[in-house]
């Protein structure tokens, strides 16, 4: 349910009394409407639904897991039998 | 008091329903918007055909109706669509494109200025295929009887000799091609549809293809088959190509070619760029052979530069198209349902 | 794009493959509650990848595929009422009431746009002073905070001719119900993310204590899912019952907190059918009584309407896991999505649309 997509919010601005904002995701921006992300920033990234950001990305987080993952690959803890396709057909 | 009949208004600003009655005004539109631009020897003679010479051997003979909301998008507008798609439509076949003509349906009080504006690209963009607008029709209709403006063009251009490209003729082995990006144009006009609440920079890819085919058929004359990806993108053409010839088609995910701002915006639209139309793309089926020499003249045309190999021709699932993504499973890349519609979920 | 690429690298997505082959030693059936993730665990094939010994089954979690037909109907029969707009997401236009879907209404001469966010609606119902603006407010509790602000902007600025469809239903209600069915056969779930963003993890304690199954919130690429998949294949094995989060860099345990609290203060929470399912006690939103004056339901009387479902669909066992798409007899026979029977076809992200799409044919 709920596709949400991440991008870099660029601007902060106000349209009616609501706290609204413009994400960039990839080039493509796209109005969201900040209300419930009420101490976001500019150059933050969060996740857009239906015009509006959900939440501020937890960067710290996100490198942490991925170190994690990483290191998950480099302990060859698993054996590689399966491995990458071939890049060409 | 003194009584007068108003005089005619003479000097519209836009369009009205005399200017398709045959009258004076249509003469006006004709002399004031369309001859200016597109003049030449054939048109110049206002007779209601155009007649030329022919050379011995076959002839290819397009048509299609191009309506397109908004009219103008960043890229292009509707006018350039309706003259490269035709160019496009006969050059996939092998053809030298030549004569167009063109059909205007327009609504009464569209802006004389925008019409003049595509009128203007079209001339410019013949002058780029190098076709000539040799015919052409206008009527005026009521108010929301039709969306601003409805263009259709027809074109023929002769065969090249030596040249067999069919949908039917794709054979296992064969290599997979593509011009470049896809689904530029489609998200170009979905992020400018009004009421969207989107920006973006991603510019339509219109543009006349038959320059790119006539040097890759200079090289490679045995192409196998030729499509232009517009509506319903690479997944419905393939499908297309795959069901006329019963073969398979296999696509590496990986290697498929779709700009940045394009993957953001079809992402947060939920769309498959792969769904997405095109209007300066080619697909092209070569012997696997010749795939090197065909990417290699594609390279060096300004609307090849990033074409790639994407896929093959299998003796496997006929009909069907099969993904390999880039995680070694497969998917079926399925024919398009219809209009590409923005979800949320 | 970043925190998209990274989440779809195959290294990645294959460390973690081999590191769940490697732990699931036991048969485990796993259920995504989320259709999102149902279509990209089909999109990016991950069902043909993980090993033979865990199995995953789709949920309901598709706010497309469990609005009751009875919404379905009323919406058509407002949009077809001179005066009015009817504004939706783009996935309910293809969804079939009895006899015809919101694209067929339209052709007939309704005014139904498109919109992307329920604040796009409201601006119509602004530019349109003198129509009514209707907004097929549908989705699980990831949308509802969106759906609120617009009911709740619009009380603010006094637009009295907008006014909401709500179909609005929740995640953990439909858990009890599926864990409570006597043919269950789920034994962990990955939970969705982006409701998870909103509503954090709390309400899914009890849900799990209670079962004593594992629940592990997870996002929606294939590395995520993977890792989600990883964590409830680690919980399972160890026999941990409990709620683990796999989606880290956007789910919190308490939520988004400011959401919820417009929720609350615009919606309450009603007992709500589920298309294919049937009533679920507690698990769906109505507007409170003191924005009433902004429900559609209310504001329009359409009369009884008693919607008719095919008898040959069998989404409701679907979507409920007992059966895969492909085991219903009708699949790629008298249903496909060119000639839906449920809404599970129809929708992009429903389950028998996701099989069908990628995976009709056996040797593919």
């Amino acid at each position: 349910m709920c596709l949400a997509i991440p991008g870099k919010l660029i601007e902060i601005n106000d349209e009616n009394g609501l706290k609204m904002g413009t994400v960039d995701i990839s080039g493509t921006l796209t109005k969201a409407c900040l209300e419930y992300v009420p101490d976001i920033a500019v150059g933050q990234y969060t996740i857009v639904h239906a015009g509006f950001a959900l939440k501020v990305i937890d960067e710290a987080e996100a490198a942490e897991s991925l170190k994690l993952w990483d290191e998950l690959i480099r302990s060859g803890a698993f054996d590689t039998g399966h491995d990458l396709p071939p890049a060409t057909i | 008091m003194q009584l007068s009949c108003p005089a005619p208004i003479l000097r519209h600003e836009t369009v009205q329903m005399a200017h398709g009655a045959g009258g004076r005004l249509s003469q006006e539109l004709t002399q004031r918007v369309f001859m200016p631009h597109l003049q030449n020897a054939f048109l110049d003679q206002l007779d209601d055909q155009a007649k030329f010479d022919t050379v011995p051997g076959r002839m290819a003979f397009s048509t299609d109706t191009y309506v397109v909301s908004p009219l103008f998008f960043p890229g292009g507008n509707i006018g350039e669509l309706a003259v490269n798609g035709t160019v496009n439509d006969l050059a996939v076949g092998g053809a030298v494109p030549m004569y167009l003509s063109a059909g205007f349906v327009l609504e009464e009080g569209l802006p004389l200025a925008e019409l003049e504006e595509i009128v203007r690209s079209m001339a410019e963009s013949a002058r780029k295929a190098g076709v000539m607008i040799v015919a052409g029709d206008t009527k005026v209709v009521q108010k929301g009887q039709c969306d601003k403006i409805f263009i259709n063009t027809s074109g023929v251009g002769f065969v090249r000799e030596g040249v067999d490209v069919s949908c039917r003729n794709l054979k296992p082995d064969d290599a997979v091609i593509v011009s470049g990006t896809i689904g530029d144009h489609g998200m170009a006009v979905m992020t400018t549809r009004e009421g969207l609440s989107f920006q973006s920079r991603i510019s339509s890819d219109t543009a006349a293809l038959n320059g790119m085919i006539h040097a890759v058929l200079d090289v490679v004359p045995g192409v196998h088959a030729m499509r232009d990806p517009t509506r319903g993108g690479v997944a419905a053409t393939l499908n297309e190509l795959a069901s006329s010839s019963s073969v398979g088609i296999e696509l590496q995910e990986s290697s498929i070619p779709v700009r940045e701002e394009v993957r953001g915006a079809a992402e947060l639209l939920g769309i498959d760029p792969l769904t997405v139309a095109n209007e300066g793309k080619l697909l092209l089926i070569v012997p696997e052979a010749e795939a090197g020499r065909v990417l290699e003249v594609m390279h060096a045309h300004e609307y090849g530069r990033e074409a790639a190999l994407i896929g093959k021709v299998v003796d496997d699932h006929h009909g069907m198209v099969v993904m390999r993504t880039p995680f070694g499973s497969r998917r079926i890349v399925e024919m398009p349902l219809g209009e590409q519609l923005p979800r949320i979920c | 794009m970043k925190f998209i690429d990274e989440y779809r690298d195959p290294k990645r997505a294959l460390a973690l493959l081999e590191e769940i082959r490697r732990k699931a030693v036991h048969e485990w059936t796993i259920m995504e509650i989320c259709g999102g993730q149902t279509h990209s665990i089909m999109r990016n094939g991950i069902d043909q990848l993980l090993p033979p010994n865990v199995h995953l089954v789709h949920g309901p979690g598709c706010p497309v595929c469990v609005t009751p037909l009875e919404t379905i109907e009323r919406a058509l029969v407002i949009a077809s009422r001179p005066g009015v707009i009817l504004t939706s997401f783009g996935d309910m236009l293809r969804v079939p009431g009895s006899s015809k879907d919101l694209f067929m209404a339209r052709s007939e001469g309704a005014d139904v746009r498109i919109v992307f966010s329920p604040l796009e609606a409201l601006q119509i119902a602004r530019d349109n002073p003198d129509r009514e603006v209707v907004f097929l407010a549908v989705g699980f509790e990831t949308t509802a905070p969106a759906n609120a602000m617009a009911v709740r902007q619009a009380a603010r600025e006094g637009i009295a001719n907008f006014s909401e469809l709500v179909s609005q239903v929740m995640v953990p209600p439909a858990m009890r119900a599926i864990l409570s069915s006597p043919d269950n056969r789920v034994q962990g779930f990955l939970a969705a993310g982006h409701v998870c963003a909103i509503m954090g993890w709390e309400e899914y304690e009890p849900v799990a204590e209670e079962f004593g199954i594992p629940v592990v919130p997870a996002g929606f690429e294939p590395v995520d899912l993977l890792a989600g998949i990883l964590k409830v294949v680690e919980m399972l094995e160890s026999g941990t019952a409990g709620v683990e989060n796999a989606y880290g860099r956007i789910v919190s345990r308490e939520g988004n907190p400011e959401a919820r609290r417009v929720m609350n203060e615009v919606f309450e929470v009603a007992d709500r059918p589920w298309r294919g399912i049937g009533v679920i006690p507690q698990s769906g939103l109505v507007l409170r009584e003191h924005y009433s004056a902004f429900d559609a339901e209310k504001r329009f009387d359409v009369g009884h309407i008693s919607p008719c479902e095919s008898p040959l669909c069998r989404s409701g066992e679907v979507l409920q896991g007992h059966l895969k798409p492909s085991e219903c007899p009708a699949f790629g026979r008298e249903c496909t999505p060119m000639t839906p029977l449920g809404a599970t076809m129809v929708s992009s992200e429903g389950a028998c649309a996701a099989y069908y799409k990628y995976h009709r044919n056996t040797t593919v």
